[in-house]
């Protein structure tokens, strides 16, 4: 097969992996540092909490190096970081969630202020989003952190969480839908209130 | 009264004109957001691969403490941190970050075993070292508070009794003074000799703090006393083992040289160990 185009994160992957696979201890930092907003964003989008996320991310990127210490370099060299990574914060927040029960937001916000330029505004609205992200079930919760938050392709998800594409693609319809339906009472509520 | 905008970040639309999910999806694609900036370090220090310090109370003063996911890395009297830094990296080639307190349970630990309570254990992170030098810090360790061994007791500990030199430099290299302490060998003649932490006044205030009076042992030393007996018992100890301690001055033996001891009757100690576990102890 040849590949026409290869994403530019998957080709950075690759020769970080080539240099894990030669010398973990001089090259995790540079592993860390390419991969630790996108697993704090991800764990933070999927646990709601900002304080969760940190120690999941952290959890995450410590077993990880655990596990990069007990392969082999040929296997290490394989490595596809982006969906491997994945799955390993994804377990962490699925155990985290297990033991804590994640609240599930109400939607009692008030997304406010209308210029957006304002960037309390924006930040606001974010916050709304956020918490409506957290109404959803949570494997449709992670399908969407994955595709939309995170910016991962469905090939990498569905390697990353170990389900067809098919399944997953489905689990973000069906969040989206919830979300805009979410969103459509949500406006239906503000009506009734200001009516 | 507003409603959730389906496009916060383009800052247009709201919800009944713009419930499409496209909007939908450009709102989730800010949701993304940068780590808080200490994560990535605190993860490289959970590894091992970087380090933390902060300051400690100790007879000292406040000293720096390092440590990370695999242990403590260094305890330090350096002026500054500048200075604590950069030894700190040309020795191990990882960044040190000064932080405002120890976690919690090492903090406690070192408080203790600094109390004398050696029952919390402290995971000590001594790569770099060799093996020799390993062998020589965790020996230190067995010494008691309030006791002191000569060099030589170490060499021949860990079966090497002619390198007395060479433990005493490994002994100059200990990274991690204080809780490996290294200021509880002294010279194979009775004298306090060298310390790493700022010389042999700081040796004296941490024994003198220990309860091993160095003017007492300097004092024997002088003497020309090595071992305390026991004309009860028949057995003998270097002056500061607990044992020899406990011996009343009407039934205490004084001997300049184990030979003298053994001439006189007298078996070593088991505890202190006087001429070492292999019994080698060369010229005293």
């Amino acid at each position: 097969m040849f590949h026409w185009v290869m994403d530019a994160n998957a080709e950075l992957d690759a020769a970080l992996s080539a240099r894990l696979a030669v010398d973990l201890d001089a090259s995790f930092e540079a592993l860390v540092q390419a991969h630790v907003d996108r697993l704090f964003s991800i764990a933070l989008r999927i646990l709601g909490d900002r304080g969760d996320a940190e120690e999941a991310a952290q959890d995450a990127l410590v077993r990880a190096y655990g596990a990069l210490e007990g392969y082999e370099p040929a296997r290490v060299r394989e490595l596809r970081l982006r969906p491997w990574l994945t799955t390993i914060v994804v377990n962490v927040c699925r155990n985290r969630m297990r033991v804590k029960r994640v609240r599930t937001t109400e939607l009692g916000f008030d997304p406010g202020a209308e210029p957006l330029v304002d960037p309390v505004a924006r930040r606001d609205a974010r916050e709304a989003w956020a918490a409506l992200l957290m109404t959803l079930p949570a494997s449709q919760r992670i399908a969407i952190v994955l595709r939309h938050v995170d910016g991962l392709s469905y090939q990498e998800m569905s390697a990353a969480l170990d389900k067809p594409e098919g399944t997953l693609k489905a689990q973000v319809h069906r969040g989206l839908a919830a979300l805009r339906h979410a969103l459509a009472d949500e406006g239906h509520d503000h009506r009734e209130m200001t009516a | 009264m507003t409603r959730l905008h389906a496009s916060p970040a383009a800052g247009v639309g709201s919800a009944t004109d713009r419930t499409g999910l496209a909007a939908i999806e450009a709102a989730l694609a800010t949701l993304a957001e940068p780590a808080p900036p200490r994560l990535g370090h605190a993860t490289l220090v959970a590894v091992g691969l970087a380090d933390d310090y902060a300051e400690i109370a100790t007879p000292l003063g406040a000293l720096r403490v390092a440590w990370n996911g695999r242990g403590v890395s260094a305890v330090d009297g350096s002026v500054d941190d500048r200075t604590f830094e950069r030894a700190f990296f040309a020795r191990t080639g990882r960044h040190a970050e000064r932080v405002g307190a120890l976690p919690p349970r090492l903090g406690r630990a070192i408080e203790r075993r600094l109390a004398g309570d050696r029952r919390n254990r402290i995971p000590l992170d001594l790569r770099g070292s060799t093996e020799f030098e390993q062998a020589v810090w965790l020996k230190a360790l067995e010494i008691p508070r309030g006791e002191v061994r000569p060099y030589g007791w170490i060499a021949a500990e860990i079966g090497r009794p002619r390198a007395v030199r060479a433990v005493g430099t490994a002994l100059g290299h200990n990274p991690i003074p204080l809780i490996v302490p290294c200021h509880r060998v002294v010279r194979t003649d009775g004298h306090i000799g060298q310390y790493s932490l700022g010389g042999p006044d700081n040796k004296r205030t941490i024994l003198a703090a220990e309860g091993a009076d160095p003017d007492v042992l300097e004092g024997l030393a002088r003497a020309g006393i090595r071992y305390i007996g026991s004309d009860t018992t028949h057995i003998f100890c270097l002056p500061t083992c607990h044992d020899a301690r406990r011996v009343t001055p009407a039934h205490e033996v004084r001997f300049p040289s184990s030979r003298a001891a053994f001439e006189a009757g007298y078996r070593p100690c088991k505890h202190c160990r006087p001429i070492g576990a292999a019994g080698a102890l060369g010229a005293a």
